[in-house]
């Protein structure tokens, strides 16, 4: 199957994702690719320090460079140029382009006017699929995607991650099981969409129950902002924290991801214990953003795969 | 079977539209569609829940003067599925139609997410994927399915 753009992780199937993950482990394995000279241009319209420095570092690894239009402070879009217009210039310079914007759709958008490809790095509350490749990839690399059991557990109604990685565990053979305060539920959307993707959608108000069942535990912010009051937070916050202590029920084999950042609801003390994979996970962002745009950028060894 | 009361009270075009079995109470939405509010001075005549054979309560339009471009028809298939169009010229009906549901509506709705690109000014038509029961936006996937009429571009 080939893709022009990535814009959502809805359009890979399962053999799109496996082609990507293998590729990023054989770059993680220590393979070099021979990209000098190809440029990627990247279009952040807000400001997401880490995903930037991540598909800059992953562009620089593969040999080749990247170019930034700075922040939209200093650019033409303070003058009220188009996202139409500024990817048109934009691609001009550029053998792919990265776009990360506040409002939903913009990738799509920016990916009808221009004939580079475009990568959605996150448009507003819509999809970031290279975060999921990466989630994906991480519990690959320490579970399998094969008969696993993968729990979600905290904001599972406003956080986009969730949504996209529990979309894209349907195509594996992945049991799932959700974790949250009853007003921070998966959306009846969500829902639906994983019913209709042949999912059975368990929902639970608390850990303890499945946590020996897990191969994976995805633990996700809860924002402080989603609840009226501060107490309320304090205390529905509290009961989806984890410690090495909460963690002494797992299965010896547990992985625990986090799309980072954190505050408090993965306890420093599970840093040190084997179930930590978290920062693992943020590193993969760059094996595979790489393979992404191995597949992606023209005339590549890997070219025609994915673009 | 054609009920003479009815035939009094909505009279004859000369040249322009009829749009005969609107889901019944949706005919100001249709009117809405076709931005028609009377400020323009075209002669409309609105029937609203009259009885129909096919529909058992039926809306009506007829508009002087006016055709429809394809993508009101597509719009109109949304919300009147049933809709049969007749183009009169002359008194005479030369043209009749059904609508028929399209795949995708370009332009004439606009998102109702409010954080959605299309709304922000950029140089691109609204595109929405018709589904059974609703249309998703083709840009950031909202849905939108009830008010549809509300979501008529005003432009």
């Amino acid at each position: 199957m080939r893709h022009d753009h990535l814009i959502s992780a809805r359009q890979l199937s399962r053999g799109d994702v496996e082609t990507v993950l293998d590729r990023a482990a054989e770059f993680d394995a220590g393979e070099r690719a021979a990209r000098d000279g190809d440029l990627l241009g990247l279009c952040f319209f807000e400001p997401s320090t880490r995903t930037k420095m991540s598909f800059d570092t992953a562009m620089k690894r593969l040999g080749g460079d990247t170019v930034d239009m700075g922040t939209v402070e200093s650019s033409s879009v303070k003058k009220g140029e188009s996202l139409a217009d500024t990817v048109r210039v934009v691609a001009g310079y550029a053998d792919a382009l990265v776009l990360r914007h506040p409002s939903e759709g913009a990738a799509k958008l920016a990916s009808e006017f221009v004939d580079v490809p475009v990568i959605n790095a996150g448009d507003g509350a819509g999809q970031h699929p290279t975060q999921t490749l990466l989630d994906l990839y991480t519990v690959r690399e320490n579970a399998g995607l094969d008969d696993i059991t993968v729990g979600i557990m905290g904001d599972l109604k406003y956080g986009r991650t969730v949504h996209s990685l529990a979309e894209a565990l349907t195509e594996f053979d992945a049991h799932q099981h959700f974790i949250s305060p009853e007003s921070l539920r998966l959306p009846r959307s969500v829902r639906y969409d994983l019913h209709e993707s042949g999912a059975e959608v368990r929902e639970h108000t608390d850990l303890e129950t499945v946590l020996p069942d897990l191969d994976v535990l995805y633990v996700t912010r809860i924002q402080r902002e989603r609840f009226p009051d501060e107490n309320e937070y304090r205390q529905v916050a509290g009961e989806y924290r984890i410690d090495a202590e909460t963690l002494e029920a797992a299965s010896d084999d547990l992985t625990v991801m986090h799309p980072l950042p954190r505050v408090d609801e993965i306890a420093p003390d599970v840093d040190e214990t084997k179930y930590a994979t978290y920062f693992d996970q943020a590193h993969n962002g760059v094996p595979v953003r790489m393979a992404l745009l191995d597949l992606m950028l023209p005339d590549g060894n890997g070219g025609g795969d994915l673009a | 079977m054609s009920d003479p009361d009815q035939e009094l009270r909505v009279s004859k075009i000369k040249n322009g539209t009829v749009i005969d079995h609107i889901a019944a109470s949706q005919a100001l939405n249709v009117l809405a569609i076709l931005g028609i509010d009377g400020s323009g001075g075209e002669e409309v005549s609105v029937g609203m829940n009259v009885p129909s054979d096919r529909l058992g309560r039926k809306d009506v339009l007829k508009v002087e003067g006016r055709e429809l471009s394809p993508a009101e028809v597509d719009v109109l298939s949304l919300i009147a599925p049933a809709a049969t169009i007749n183009i009169v010229r002359e008194y005479e009906v030369v043209e009749k139609s059904r609508v028929e549901r399209p795949d995708v509506v370009t332009g004439i709705l606009s998102c109702p997410n409010a954080n959605c690109i299309t709304t922000a000014g950029e140089p691109v038509e609204s595109r929405f994927e018709v589904l059974d029961d609703a249309v998703r936006c083709a840009y950031c996937d909202a849905i939108l399915r009830e008010d549809l009429a509300e979501h008529i571009a005003t432009d």
